[in-house]
């Protein structure tokens, strides 16, 4: 069950080393900017070759550097929603999503397209383009079209981050119900404390490319675990180095 | 009016047609190469490229000659194979307007493709399509813009052609003389009825290509 991650990449200055594992969770990576954070998310799903380590979920092997296996990102199966979404602004939003349902039988397709558009809150906006729909709208698709092919792990880079606030309150409503839904391991990038610690069933939290502390979130969002400072200096610890 | 002059103006339709479907193929699959894959030598390649559109067009006659010319590097062989050599036949026009439009169409085409968000690309490898597949799904419509300009432009330039196509197709009345050879023959032997009529006629042709090049571009963005 979930998704066990090894991995090491050295890029121009900067090194990614870090080793975690996760059931069917939803866990948040959390850490400043240029930690490695969406670098993690890239090699787990193939776009980019990892220099080392190994990537495995349930049992099936996406990465092993000691043995030559690297699954091309088309034979990974995973859902990843990009920070800017990605939707492909010449289709309408119904073959966006379709787009993701590559290799399923029409009938089965029609039905799941029918479900997902009814979960995803998208009746009545089917034929519109990208362009012609709202950020919270926009969002949605970029998840249904991820989910369509019911993945194996889902990675989610930021989605959020261009939302206001109450829209951000929806979505993690709505994130928590389509977690329920789907039975799978979520991965989420944020810079939101309040989103790490309301979304979270663990928090891994990186810092120049290293994982310093995983856990729940409550375990890991604590002065407690900063054995070098003490509450309520926490949060100014974290905001000096950047993580909000 | 002077068959000739509709021989020419028929023969450089065609030779500029021909050459634009083959800068088309050659040129989007050159450009998504260069535009997307990492690999070393890769500005070198495109300098090589590049070159037909710095090099003074004889040069490039010149050099086609030393490779396909019946004694040529490869023209050699394929002489004594087939007993066919591609110089002075409508085909050598062809080639001749291929090889100096197809640095257009990569650039364009190039540009287009490298102002493409590079996610939608990496979306499309998640979503299970392969290269192939993200390549006509994704990549060419919306690189279409560049690839329309890159086609006209490229058209313009093949039906213009002049110094290589002299030089490997040469100017053979009735055979290979396509209408820049034949406003070049008609001026210097003092006919200047046939010259006037035959640069009006190009003029109006390259003019009313790219008026409608222009509407499809504009209904295409």
């Amino acid at each position: 069950m979930g998704l066990a991650v090894k991995l090491q990449k050295k890029v121009s200055g900067f090194t990614l080393d870090v080793e975690w594992e996760i059931g069917n969770e939803l866990a948040v990576i959390f850490g400043p900017s240029g930690s490695g954070k969406s670098m993690t998310l890239q090699l787990i799903a193939g776009l980019m070759p990892p220099d080392g380590g190994r990537i495995s979920s349930e049992g099936k092997i996406f990465f092993d550097a000691e043995h030559n296996i690297s699954l091309p990102p088309q034979q990974r199966r995973i859902g990843y929603v990009f920070q800017d979404l990605a939707l492909f602004p010449h289709m309408s939003i119904e073959d966006n999503i379709l787009y993701g349902a590559k290799g399923i039988e029409k009938s089965v397709r029609d039905k799941r397209l029918y479900d997902i558009i009814s979960i995803f809150r998208l009746d009545g906006i089917e034929h519109k383009r990208p362009g012609e729909i709202s950020g919270g709208q926009k969002q949605r698709v970029a998840l249904a079209r991820a989910l369509i092919r019911k993945p194996d792990v889902l990675l989610l880079d930021e989605p959020f981050s261009s939302l206001d606030t109450s829209l951000r309150a929806d979505m993690r409503t709505f994130l928590k119900d389509i977690r329920k839904e789907f039975n799978l391991p979520v991965i989420l990038i944020t810079h939101d404390i309040f989103e790490a610690i309301t979304l979270a069933d663990r928090v891994i939290l990186y810092e120049d490319g290293k994982v310093i502390i995983a856990g729940k979130p409550h375990e890991v969002l604590n002065p407690e675990a900063m054995p070098e400072c003490e509450f309520p200096l926490f949060f100014s610890y974290m905001l000096n180095r950047g993580f909000f | 009016m002077d068959s000739s002059v509709l021989f020419s103006l028929r023969l450089s339709l065609q030779v500029a047609l021909v050459a634009t479907v083959f800068v088309m193929v050659a040129g989007i699959g050159i450009a998504y190469v260069l535009a997307l894959k990492q690999f070393r030598g890769k500005e070198l390649l495109d300098m090589l490229f590049t070159l037909p559109l710095v090099l003074p067009p004889t040069v490039i006659g010149y050099y086609l000659i030393v490779l396909l010319g019946r004694n040529g590097l490869l023209g050699n062989y394929i002489y004594s194979w087939t007993g066919f050599s591609i110089m002075f036949t409508w085909y050598a026009a062809v080639l001749a307007s291929f090889v100096v439009a197809l640095p257009l169409m990569i650039k364009t085409t190039r540009a287009a493709i490298e102002s493409i968000d590079k996610d939608l690309i990496n979306a499309s490898y998640t979503l299970g399509h392969s290269a192939l597949a993200t390549l006509f799904n994704i990549v060419l419509p919306l690189a279409k813009k560049g690839i329309i300009a890159g086609a006209v432009l490229s058209f313009a330039r093949a039906m213009g052609e002049f110094g290589a196509t002299l030089m490997i197709a040469g100017n053979i009345p009735g055979r290979t003389d396509t209408m820049p050879l034949a406003v070049y023959s008609a001026a210097g032997s003092g006919d200047w009825s046939k010259a006037n009529l035959m640069v009006l006629f190009f003029t109006l042709i390259s003019g009313s290509f790219l008026y409608v090049a222009n509407r499809l571009g504009k209904r295409f963005v």
